[in-house]
């Protein structure tokens, strides 16, 4: 379902700018109407973003907030980034965070890179084996996941289990992901691509110089989605690391909130009172989500220019 | 959706190379391989190797690791055939080869294992649940945000709304435990209420289902409603016009106009659904099943984790991934014959 859903994003509300006029046949809104609609969509939007709030202002309590509230706070008095200050000087949280930095951006590097050139080889339709490695990429669509099984036994055999490699080559390629570059790449206009070759460049330079910098919006899309399928990977953390030295943010967030361990080093500082354990609970929850919260908004809009191009050479 | 997403103008497009002469003229009878064929004029191989070598080289990098990580873990599923013992040999290929046949026995223990069963139950149960709570939720929605004509206001809903999909599991599920786990701000509210000491929905196997099904909404209801969104940014407002015209109102609009043209997007994610029904997600289960125990958190992929990587029965658990993936794909298939029957395109068409 996620495969259909991820498409349309492509083809996302052409109509956005401006505002849109009611058309004159259309009947004014009654006024239950429109109360109805905002209040269905105010919870809407509540439920997502209260949760989110609550978390975020337990995380900048001091301890005394915290216990003065019974838990988590849900009114700021006085703000306070003891937790995260704590969190980030060194410890267990910081070197997570620091895992899962690293094999977001080398991930996301490495599968972009892996990915558009496959996209760009596969988009010329008609040329060497095309149909063949064309459909060697799909066929692996079909049959979906190969089993956790054979997967599991394969990452041991090659002796990657304990290394950061299990947490990218696995998920390296996204087949989905290279059909909508693919997609996008095929639409840059055949009359570019045709004057940059008699102009003498090849296969790499037309990539380069012509197909990327046009297709820079699906870019970030697709960026965007494999750093997010890296940055939330927990799954390969649980099965492939054993070492508690290697494990990425989201299995340590699993640990402190859910098993409810603390961090290594915080055990003193929570036991002096001068941060309460759900303020780091929050904290660690608030640096899971961070990086997400930003990017995702930011490629949204991104994601409007790139229609664009599409609706100019349609 | 494959077949659409690989378009075949009659024509390919050539590519500079060498400059070609009719070879179609001088080589009679052509091979006709690959997409060779298409060509008018025809070209021979050696020019097409000369021409398109860096595009095949280009595409080698993703192939490969699709060998490794897809290909090559499909043919590892021959060991529920096995006994496989991963002390047999040194590495999976060696153990695989030193292993001994066991033929069908893996697949008929299955007929005899309560757990398996159990297993199965909850997985259709979870996913029942989602087809009839789940399932309606971002079509609701995507009607409703269509119906916003402020445009600030749809761009607002719609980033706040498409959020929480970016967030990964073990997320969502620390902030339903900061909100309805034992020391949630629910129980916290509860206790200064003194209504109840010991409010904590998160370790409470009765209402797991829901729990799950709740997570599944928050996350991904909002995520739901892009395709709609599209599909209806395609419906020809001259229809909606001519229904005002012949004195339909909104609902009669709704009904007449709207339904059907979201009609066949969703029968395609029914039909999707459908095929998934034996997925139920093995993060958001694995990360809860000690909270409420695998009695009622045990669905299929757990399942196989459990039998295979934490008790070390791996053919066993190939076998049952095996299974799961044929029943699957019967699925798909005959959910795509019913929509077929109803006249509904589907994943694939009739063809």
């Amino acid at each position: 379902m996620s495969a259909i859903t991820d498409t349309s994003v492509l083809v996302e509300d052409k109509e956005e700018k401006g505002k849109r006029q009611r058309p004159a046949w259309e009947e004014q809104p009654t006024r239950v109407g429109l109360t109805a609609k905002g209040a269905i969509l105010g919870i809407a939007l509540l439920a997502i973003l209260f949760p989110i709030w609550i978390v975020l202002i337990t995380s900048l309590s001091d301890a005394e907030t915290v216990s003065r509230a019974g838990g988590l706070v849900v009114w700021p008095d006085g703000i306070s980034f003891d937790a995260y200050r704590e969190l980030l000087s060194g410890g267990e949280v910081s070197r997570a965070m620091m895992v899962s930095i690293g094999v977001t951006v080398v991930g996301t590097t490495f599968s972009m890179a892996v990915s558009v050139l496959a996209a760009y080889g596969l988009s010329r339709i008609g040329s060497l084996w095309h149909r063949g490695l064309l459909f060697t990429l799909l066929a692996t669509m079909f049959f979906g996941g190969a089993g956790i099984i054979p997967t599991y036994l394969l990452i041991q055999s090659l002796g990657l289990m304990n290394t950061y490699a299990a947490l990218i080559l696995p998920m390296a390629v996204n087949v989905f992901n290279i059909l909508v570059l693919r997609a996008f790449f095929m639409n840059v206009g055949q009359e570019i691509i045709d004057s940059a070759r008699i102009d003498g460049a090849g296969e790499f330079r037309i990539l380069w110089q012509m197909v990327l910098p046009l297709s820079r919006a699906v870019l970030a899309v697709i960026a965007l989605f494999y750093a997010v399928a890296y940055w939330g990977n927990w799954f390969a953390g649980f099965i492939y690391i054993n070492d508690q030295e290697k494990l990425p943010l989201q299995n340590v967030l699993q640990q402190i909130v859910l098993a409810n361990e603390r961090p290594a080093g915080m055990a003193q500082i929570i036991g002096t009172g001068q941060i309460s354990s759900i303020s780091v609970q929050t904290a660690v929850m608030i640096l899971a989500l961070l990086p997400v919260a930003i990017l995702s908004p930011f490629v949204q809009r991104h994601f409007k220019k790139g229609m664009l191009i599409g609706a100019v050479k349609g | 959706m494959s077949q659409s997403t690989v378009p075949r103008p009659p024509l390919p497009r050539e590519s500079g190379g060498p400059p070609q002469k009719p070879a179609a003229a001088r080589k009679a009878p052509r091979r006709r391989r690959g997409g060779d064929h298409r060509l008018a004029g025809g070209i021979g191989l050696r020019h097409r190797v000369r021409r398109d070598w860096v595009l095949v080289l280009m595409t080698l990098p993703a192939v490969l690791l699709l060998v490794v990580f897809a290909y090559i873990p499909i043919a590892g599923n021959v060991i529920a055939f096995q006994f496989y013992s991963p002390y047999a040999g040194d590495g999976f290929f060696d153990a695989m080869a030193n292993s001994a046949w066991t033929g069908m026995e893996n697949f008929q223990r299955m007929l005899d294992d309560r757990d398996f069963w159990n297993a199965v139950q909850n997985t259709l149960m979870f996913s029942s649940l989602q087809l009839l709570l789940f399932f309606p939720v971002p079509i609701a929605l995507a009607l409703l945000i269509n119906s916003i004509l402020h445009s600030k206001v749809r761009a607002w809903a719609q980033a706040v709304l498409y959020l929480p999909h970016f967030f990964s599991w073990v997320l969502v599920i620390t902030v339903f435990q900061q909100m309805f786990g034992g020391a949630g701000l629910v129980a916290q509210l509860a206790r200064d209420w003194g209504l109840t000491d010991s409010f904590d929905l998160m370790t409470d196997p009765g209402f797991f289902k829901w729990l799950i099904t709740a997570q599944v909404i928050w996350k991904d209801a909002g995520w739901g409603i892009i395709v709609f969104l599209a599909a209806l940014s395609m419906v020809n407002t001259e229809l909606y016009e001519s229904a005002a015209v012949d004195g339909a109102g909104r609902w009669r609009r709704m009904w007449h106009v709207t339904l059907p043209a979201l009609r066949p997007v969703i029968a395609l994610l029914l039909v999707l659904q459908v095929g998934n029904m034996l997925t139920v997600g093995s993060e958001q289960f694995l990360i809860q099943r000690t909270a409420v125990g695998p009695g009622a958190s045990e669905v299929l992929d757990t399942y196989v984790w459990n039998r295979g990587i934490a008790n070390g029965d791996f053919s066993y658990a190939a076998a049952i991934g095996i299974v799961k993936g044929v029943f699957s794909l019967a699925l798909v298939l005959a959910a795509n014959r019913v929509a077929h029957a109803m006249g509904e395109q589907g994943v694939y068409s009739r063809r």
